[in-house]
């Protein structure tokens, strides 16, 4: 087999919005235990989009700071590919509003992606293929999500909103794509109907036939595909429905709390869905070093998991301080709101026409 | 009938594409044809820089119909460094933050829509830098 061309990450951005809501005020309206949800679901609070914010303009915030984090013209980019189960249309893609805000039309393949949360690493595997093809210089793909659980509803204390980019390319690379891998079956843990507004789950499947056996499927093939063990690896980042679930995982396969710790962003952000490992990864790279390894694997229902191991570059160095970095973003002036407030920001109420 | 008006606002709206006078140096957002200061009509086309410095503002209480869900709302004259000025809502912060020469920052938002299953209008807002 002739020698795989080598690929990885050129630049990287993520954006999370402003405004927070803590699981004690859903809890005080829905007449719930706020320690409970806390304790068990390991949440304090989670971001909320403005009205003004939905995943076109969270993905072009995120893709602004890729592109001030390496020196790529917009429109030596070949490819826009965004993953998201909330794009703003049903029908109308989110990708060329994107590419033509960066200023990268119309010399350009636009593609949006749909599979629960693991929408947007499904949008990196493809634009790291079509650069190894040789089909283009740099890709760009994006995970967002402004995500909604049905109101009392347990997903409501996480469905919160974020987003991340990443600039694929094979030259002047922050981070190499050393091997990816991807395990999916037919699992209806969660789904969304045609026409409905808010997302129906199946409980507790969601768990271990679901998310757990999913990253652990993929995981597991990771690890043999590369020969290599959970302590090679500097950080690991996994999908983060809440904040239990990945400390658990990664606990089951061997990792440390340090390793999963940068990228740990759901215990304070919330569930970004198609965002959230991509954003784990973002978070992972703002403190990373050169020559540390890190294991990415998503999860979207449905179900499966796709997973990367990332090698940091020298270039890191040169350009995590270009743009936010996501901690930051997520820990500087969060503006709480209260449950009416937020409930009419996320188009909850029903108003007259 | 937005969506033509729409399209045709995308320099601006999405990338800040201004003219900048080939002879004297003034920029214009939006662009035109001739130059106020010298009279040239030669222009390039230059992209606005995002960070920039409130110069005046105000709260608009009374706002046109499809921005009545979101008022009361600062609009604010933004000067943007090396040059430019644009007219922009101040958001994600309160009133009392919002003062003349507040450093602030262009961000891709949400304008209007038409109604539920009208096109969307993207556009600039300024947020705290």
């Amino acid at each position: 087999m002739a020698e795989r061309k080598k690929v990885g990450i050129t630049g990287y951005g993520a954006y999370v919005p402003q405004h927070r809501i803590r699981v004690e005020e859903i809890a005080r309206v829905w007449g719930t235990d706020a320690e409970s949800y806390k304790k068990g679901l390991g949440l304090r609070e989670k971001s909320v989009p403005a009205p003004d914010e939905d995943t076109i303009t969270m993905s072009v915030e995120a893709a602004r700071y890729a592109l001030m984090r390496c020196s790529v013209d917009p429109r030596l980019i070949g490819a826009v590919y965004v993953g998201s189960e909330s794009h703003p249309y049903a029908v109308k893609p989110t990708g060329t509003t994107l590419a033509e805000a960066i200023g990268a039309t119309p010399d350009i393949h636009c593609a949006d992606f749909e599979f629960a949360c693991k929408a947007g690493s499904e949008a990196m595997f493809v634009a790291l293929s079509v650069v190894r093809a040789g089909e283009m210089e740099y890709a760009l793909a994006v995970g967002a999500d402004t995500s909604q659980g049905a109101p009392g509803d347990a997903l409501e204390y996480s469905a919160a909103a974020g987003a991340a980019a990443f600039i694929m390319g094979g030259e002047d690379l922050l981070a190499v794509c050393e091997a990816t891998y991807s395990f999916m079956t037919d699992t209806p843990d969660f789904w969304r109907r045609e026409y409905q507004f808010y997302p129906s789950h199946a409980g507790r499947f969601t768990g271990e036939p679901a998310y757990f056996k999913h990253i652990l499927g993929a995981a597991e093939g990771i690890l043999k595909k590369t020969g290599m063990k959970p302590t090679d690896f500097a950080w690991a980042v996994f999908h983060q429905p809440n904040g239990k679930f990945p400390q658990k995982v990664g606990k089951m396969l061997g990792f440390t709390q340090e390793q999963i710790e940068p990228g740990w962003l759901s215990p304070t952000l919330g569930n970004t869905y198609s965002g959230s490992s991509p954003m784990g990864l973002s978070a992972t790279l703002d403190v990373a070093k050169p020559g540390d390894r890190i294991l990415m694997i998503s999860y979207g229902s449905g179900a499966g998991s796709d997973s990367f191991v990332w090698t940091v570059t020298d270039r890191i160095d040169e350009v995590r301080n270009a743009a936010p970095a996501t901690r930051a973003m997520l820990e500087d002036h969060p503006r709480y709101v209260d449950y009416g407030t937020y409930a009419k920001f996320r188009g909850k109420i029903k108003k007259a026409e | 009938m937005i969506a033509p008006r729409i399209r045709r606002g995308m320099p601006q709206r999405y990338r800040y594409e201004a003219g900048k006078c080939k002879k004297c140096g003034k920029v214009f957002f939006p662009p035109r044809l001739i130059c106020s200061a010298c009279q040239s009509r030669e222009f390039e086309t230059i992209r606005l820089n995002r960070l920039g410095k409130v110069l005046t503002y105000t709260i608009i209480r009374v706002p046109p119909s499809q921005f009545k869900d979101e008022a009361p709302y600062a609009m604010g004259v933004v000067e943007l460094e090396g040059g430019g000025r644009i007219t922009a809502q101040i958001v994600d912060c309160d009133f009392d933050d919002v003062n003349i020469g507040m450093p602030v920052k262009i961000e891709f938002r949400r304008i209007q829509a038409e109604g539920e299953s009208g096109v969307i209008g993207y556009g600039y807002k300024c947020v705290p830098a």
